[in-house]
């Protein structure tokens, strides 16, 4: 009882096991311990075609001719599609500019473009296949950069774009401009006692996902095709499927297969088409199965990235203004590029108050890979940049890197860029001030009673260093990342949610179309579920189009959009079953009438602890179903020209500080600890929230310090489509992570959550490059850093 | 070609097998195996590890021909190769597995539907209980390689855990919780739970 | 593609006599990637997993015969007396798994620049032994077996028995470079060892050349200056202006490109850095060696 004597007020779910909050263990974790979850690499039919794509070998090219004779004929083929074979009108698809063609039609404008299909009954007879079609290219000059993308007599990558960016592009060879004026940049750098300058290039990362593009289409009775598929958002796959294969959505039924790990990757279609195109034409299951070479080309990447800034301050400390332009490099295809230039130019200026801006953010059209949706989506590229400007600022000024960003850090009220009021907590201060807290791992941890161990130190294994030259650096980074889909889209998620006594026991079961993809939204359903329920027992149906959509599994937004559709179905569904109960035993207790009723434990009670009846009596053999849309709040476009609008529907913040050891004279690294400090808003599952902000941490690491897909600009080709040649942290590259989590509620979503998946990838990179520049005096004005970048040896 | 070889203590043969196949092909396409995963088929990621008459390998790298006649354990079968091992008198795991062992032991059925009423190992329970799964992609590998690092070196220091799974790539969970299930699993092996 | 597995040495170069160009393939670790990759499709794969007595090693008066497939895991577990060197390369060989299948054969069939255990091939010294049906066994002296990029002085009709290595006589060091902290392919690696017993050093130099080359140069700069200053004798510390130009001609010993791996101004620079560092551990060991046993004198 508390002390004033009032009667103890329970709340809805407070009462129930395995509810919000509690770190409770995936519900896929056996079948993935023991072998058993059916990842979409994994499916496999009687009878089944393997499928193989033929790519193209150059980036820019006219097709002059196409032979697939000596393939058809081959033993064991049983068809060859080009992009004459498709069979309606619609032959491209796009998230958001169907600019991407199923097959190419008369020219590639890409390296690894899709040009033909194989299906054989064997992956070896297909490839063999595959490896007889003949193509005639006639090579064309390539687009690689900003450059030769706007020259005034450039190629256009793309020839008579009608898509609604076209009219408002300054060249048609950038995909997207979203600019941003806010106060008067010019007038206010006249205040300015200092005024740094910088120009930052971002190297162009992989989401380097260990599953790999797979899939199983199944040809149907009905003329339909059943789609088992790796991907982030089935509904958005199913639009743009249907049409090109000429069959209504109806008849094509998608259900999830598990995926390997997705960060954007598997936001764009991959071999989804190619698969039913082939199991239509043959009548027979097609699998197709990218390996990793072809990964590389299956999937769009990160933007490489140009960033320039001018940032100016007064001698106390106070940012006067910002100007900055960012050219990314959006490759042949628009995939998600004007998303990310939304992004990156309304997150340019970073968490911080900025009156007097000028911002101006492009994609382009080149002939390099296509970029799209990458965790942290266009706010990674500007926040490596924009933190690089707060240290050369507080050096500069004379002031400590923290304090400087303390100053200018923005709070709960601020207004961002766009116009729009940040209005729920952002806690940058705080988040600064709790990992310079931390405390600072040991020296020399390397030195043992047998003498260096070469594993904890730079170059590892590789044993070139027992400690000479090995200089630590330490560099703190902070980050703000949108939560959720911006710019006025319809943002919505669905959920069925259904209640039944199976054996006795009240059951609950919840379908949504949700992509799981690692990031553990099923464990957090069931929690929901049991929450809003009062059960234990929750069931998670598998993932498919037999229910509305759930968004994409993108933009740190399910457990916020598709949870709090859960939330919200379950919240329905308890609101019947309560009705259920009212009439059925509403005039043996008056409490049924007059009381707030919860459901706890299996039971109906009232908010004071009194249980009116069980639920299995409640519903005796009544099924309670409720399917429906919950949307957050809604967002606006941000104006063409002023970008202003309130354009997001969430912020999210983390802030990192990374120990590096740096043999200066070999330039190798060695990251030793990186800390982060994020505000999660609610914590829904503390295991898996830890498990994200350390995944994204070392995510960003890697583009510190290794991870870098690298083109030929003379050709467009890539150089390193393999995991020997693109590089991904190993767990010896991988410091200890230590997570300090706020839980500050923002009272517009769900619980007060947060969305947190990205936020942990953006300020881990800045971070590292602040620790090494602390640890060697250099500039490094790029990511990732190479040992020639450390030694002069360019 | 044929190749007959044991997995998971069983006998297995395949037919009209490619000569250029892996055996991770072989397990996956031919053997309703596809615990072992294809990530990366270039030996960069460890995906695939199995064990080769004990000893861990990239099963991508194997060809299917090199197997003949020998001895394999994959993850479907790696909570009873545990059990058999434990109950060999080798708890502490400190006294490895000799081929003898490896060859005498049989994998149990299990429902595989949705995995209930699975006995696990200690090193898979671990891996559940201290979230290193997130997409699991990676998991069959990395459970196999923590196994056999347990099986040589029942404590092992932290140092040792990332040189023992330095071939084993991970994307989803920066590492940190497989050290935890790690270190999990040393700890309820040398308390004997 | 045919795949041939014999099952003793003796049909393995009935075989390959009889067929030149059958791929062996023994770890598997470099050839699968090949043949999952469509980078290549042999005639013949001829599998050398049956043969037991290519994983085992014979440790002889002045040298190890080591079997072609002795995994990197057992060299680095047991050899690391007789073949420090080696046996340092062979930790930074890819990843356990890799280690646990691989063997200095493949790395030597291959011929790869990259390859891990040439450098501490070249600087221990070793012979490769070869054998073929027709004309028996040769022993080829390292420094002639690597003829060009990723080719070797075996004939079609040859095969890698073993590879003979001297044993140690003094102290050996290993260092490589790559852009990540474990399974990592050399940006460029360096060998090198010290052999008091005929007061002369050694090199090998990997990935900073078309071939795995010796710094000929700098070991006879150094071969002179230790003998002119007495530094075996006295056991001083070698002064850092040997060290420099030691390393300095070693860096001009290499003729790398530049690749998506490294430029070739870095892999040059790194070779010096790794020459002047394990020249220093090497001699520094070799001092502590040396104070031991007078100590016990």
């Amino acid at each position: 009882m508390p002390a004033n004597g009032a009667p103890t007020k329970i709340t809805q779910g407070s009462q129930t096991k395995g509810g919000i909050g509690e770190s409770t263990l995936r519900p896929d974790g056996t079948l993935k311990v023991t072998g058993e979850f059916a990842y979409s690499s994994d499916m496999w039919h009687e009878d089944m075609l393997w499928g193989q794509i033929l790519r193209s070998t150059v980036a820019h090219a006219e097709i002059v001719s196409i032979d697939i004779s000596e393939a058809l004929a081959m033993a064991g083929v049983y068809a060859v599609l080009t992009y004459d074979d498709l069979p309606t009108a619609v032959k491209n698809y796009g998230l958001e500019i169907q600019d991407t063609p199923v097959l190419a039609h008369g020219k590639v404008r890409h390296h690894g473009e899709p040009v033909a299909l194989v299906a054989a009954d064997h992956p070896e007879t297909a490839r063999r296949a595959a490896a007889k079609i003949k193509v005639d290219y006639r090579e064309l000059p390539v687009i690689t950069d900003e450059a030769s993308a706007t020259a005034p007599d450039a190629i256009l990558v793309h020839e008579g774009r009608d898509d609604h960016h076209s009219g408002h592009v300054p060249h048609p060879n950038i995909v997207h401009r979203q600019p941003i004026v806010r106060g008067n940049a010019d007038e206010a750098a006249k205040r300015a006692d200092v005024i740094v300058k910088g120009e930052y290039t971002f190297g162009m990362q992989d989401q380097a996902f260990l599953g790999p593009e797979s899939g199983l289409a199944v040809p149907e009775e009905d003329g339909g095709v059943h789609l088992y598929v790796a991907t982030q958002w089935l509904h958005s796959d199913l639009k743009q499927i249907a049409p090109v294969l000429g069959l209504p959505e109806e008849k094509v039924r998608m259900t999830l297969a598990g995926v390997g790990g997705a960060f954007g990757g598997r936001e764009d279609l991959s071999m989804q088409i190619h698969a039913c195109l082939l199991a239509l034409r043959t009548g027979k299951p097609v699998k197709i199965v990218y390996n990793r070479f072809e990964s590389f080309f299956g999937h769009v990447h990160r933007h490489p990235a140009k960033l320039y800034y001018e940032h100016g301050a007064t001698k106390d400390g106070k940012l006067t203004h910002m100007k900055c332009k960012i050219v990314l490099d959006g490759g042949a295809y628009a995939s998600a590029s004007p998303a990310v230039v939304g992004n990156a130019s309304s997150l340019s200026v970073g968490p911080y108050v900025v009156d007097d801006v000028d911002i101006e953010a492009i994609a382009l059209y080149t002939n390099n890979p296509p970029c799209g949706a990458m965790r942290g989506f266009g706010a990674v590229q500007a926040c490596f940049a924009y933190e690089a400007q707060m240290d050369k600022l507080a050096k500069q000024l004379g002031m400590d890197p923290v304090e400087f960003r303390q100053l200018n850090a923005m709070e709960q009220g601020t207004i961002m860029p766009t116009g729009q009021p940040v209005d729920s907590p952002a806690p940058v201060a705080e988040l600064l001030r709790r990992v310079k807290a931390m405390p600072l791992p040991p020296e020399r941890q390397w030195e043992s009673s047998e003498g260096a161990d070469v594993r904890q130190l730079p170059g590892g294994l590789s044993n070139t260093t027992h400690g000479e030259n090995v200089v630590r650096g330490i560099g703190i980074a902070v980050g703000i990342k949108n939560v959720g889909f911006s710019e006025g889209f319809d943002d919505y998620s669905t959920a069925k949610v259904r209640m039944e006594v199976i054996g006795g026991e009240p059951v609950a079961t919840v379908h949504t179309a949700m992509a799981e993809v690692g990031q553990g939204g099923v464990t957090v359903h069931a929690q929901i579920a049991r929450t809003e329920l009062g059960v234990t027992q929750v069931t998670i149906h598998p993932a498919d189009t037999q229910v509305g959509s759930a968004g994409s599994t993108s933009a740190s937004r399910q457990t916020y959009v598709t949870g709090g559709a859960v939330k919200n179905a379950c919240e329905l569904v308890r609101e019947k079953v309560l009705e259920i109960g009212r009439r059925k035993f509403g005039s043996y207790h008056p409490a049924w009438a007059t009381a707030e009723l919860l459901l706890e434990g299996g039971k109906v009670v009232t908010d004071g602890g009194e249980v009116l009846g069980d639920l299995v009596d409640v519903l005796e053999d009544e099924t309670v179903e409720i399917e429906a849309e919950w949307r957050h709040r809604p967002t606006e476009a941000f104006d063409l020209v002023t970008g202003q609008g309130n354009g997001h529907v969430q912020y999210s913040f983390a802030a990192h500080r990374a120990v590096v050891e740096v043999d200066t004279e070999l330039g190798l690294v060695k990251v030793i600890e990186l800390a982060c400090a994020q505000d999660v808003g609610k914590a829904l599952n503390p295991l898996s929230v830890i498990g994200q902000i350390q995944g994204g941490t070392t995510q960003g690491l890697g583009v510190a310090v290794m991870e870098e897909i690298i083109v030929d600009p003379k050709t467009a080709k890539v150089r390193n489509p393999s995991f020997t040649d693109y590089l991904i942290p190993t767990i010896l590259d991988t410091p200890t992570i230590p997570v300090d989590v706020l839980e500050l509620a923002d009272d517009h979503a769900p619980y007060g959550l947060r969305g947190i998946g990205e936020a942990p990838t953006l300020s881990s990179t800045p971070a590292v490059l602040a620790a090494i520049r602390n640890a060697t005096g250099l500039e490094l004005n790029r990511t990732p850093v190479r040992p020639e970048h450390l030694t002069g040896t360019v | 070609m044929r190749v007959n070889f044991t997995v998971n203590g069983r006998p297995q043969e395949a037919d009209d097998v490619w000569e250029g196949e892996s055996l991770l092909y072989v397990l996956r396409e031919r053997m309703g195996l596809p615990g072992s995963k294809n990530a990366c088929e270039q030996g960069e990621c460890g995906s695939c590890t199995v064990r080769l008459d004990g000893v861990p390998v990239c099963s991508c790298l194997v060809a299917a021909g090199q197997v003949e006649g020998r001895d394999v354990v994959t993850v479907e079968g790696l909570a009873d190769f545990a059990q058999q091992r434990s109950e060999s008198g080798c708890a502490t795991g400190a006294c490895g597995t000799s081929l003898q062992d490896a060859q005498q032991w049989r994998a149990k059925g299990t429902d595989s539907q949705t995995g209930e009423g699975t006995e696990l190992s200690p090193i898979q329970q671990a891996f559940i209980d201290a979230g290193a799964v997130q997409c699991g992609f990676c998991t069959p590998g990395l459970l196999v390689a923590s196994d056999e690092l347990l099986e040589r070196n029942p404590n092992p220091s932290d140092a040792d855990i990332r040189e023992a799974l330095s071939g084993n790539l991970c994307r989803c969970t920066g590492y940190e919780k497989i050290m935890d299930a790690v270190r999990l699993a040393a700890a309820r092996q040398s308390e004997g739970v | 593609m045919d795949f041939l597995r014999p099952a003793s040495w003796e049909e393995a170069l009935a075989a390959k006599a009889e067929h030149p160009t059958a791929v062996p393939i023994a770890g598997g670790t470099d050839v699968m990637v090949e043949i999952n990759f469509d980078h290549r499709r042999p005639e013949y794969l001829l599998d050398l997993n049956r043969i037991g007595d290519l994983t085992e090693w014979e440790v002889g008066e002045e040298s190890v015969r080591l079997g072609a497939s002795v995994p990197y895991t057992r060299i680095m577990e047991n050899l690391r007396a007789e073949l420090p060197g080696l046996a340092l390369a062979s930790h930074t060989v890819a990843s356990p798994q890799i280690r646990n299948r691989g063997g200095v054969g493949g790395n030597l069939g291959t011929a790869s620049p990259a390859g891990d255990a040439h450098p501490a091939l070249l600087a221990a010294g070793a012979e490769v032994e070869a054998e073929s049906a027709a004309r028996g066994t040769r022993l080829i002296p390292i420094d002639e077996f690597y003829t060009g990029v990723k080719r070797n002085a075996l004939q079609p009709d040859e095969l890698i028995r073993a590879v003979h290595v001297k044993k140690a006589d003094g102290p050996q060091q290993y260092s490589k470079v790559g852009t990540r902290n474990a399974m990592v392919i050399a940006v460029c690696a360096f060998g090198l060892a010290l052999h008091p017993e005929t007061r002369t050093v050694r090199t090998g130099i990997g990935s900073a050349a078309p071939t795995p080359v010796r710094a000929k140069a700098a070991e006879e700069f150094l071969n002179a200056a230790l003998e002119e200053g007495g530094f075996w004798d006295n056991g001083k510390i070698i002064t850092p202006s040997v060290a420099k130009q030691f390393a300095d001609l070693c860096s001009a010993g290499c003729n790398p490109i530049d690749d998506v791996r490294g430029t070739a101004s870095y892999r040059r620079h790194a070779v010096g850095v790794m020459a002047r560092r394990t020249l220093t551990w090497t001699w520094e060991s070799y001092r502590g060696t040396r104070r031991t046993i007078e100590g016990a004198a």
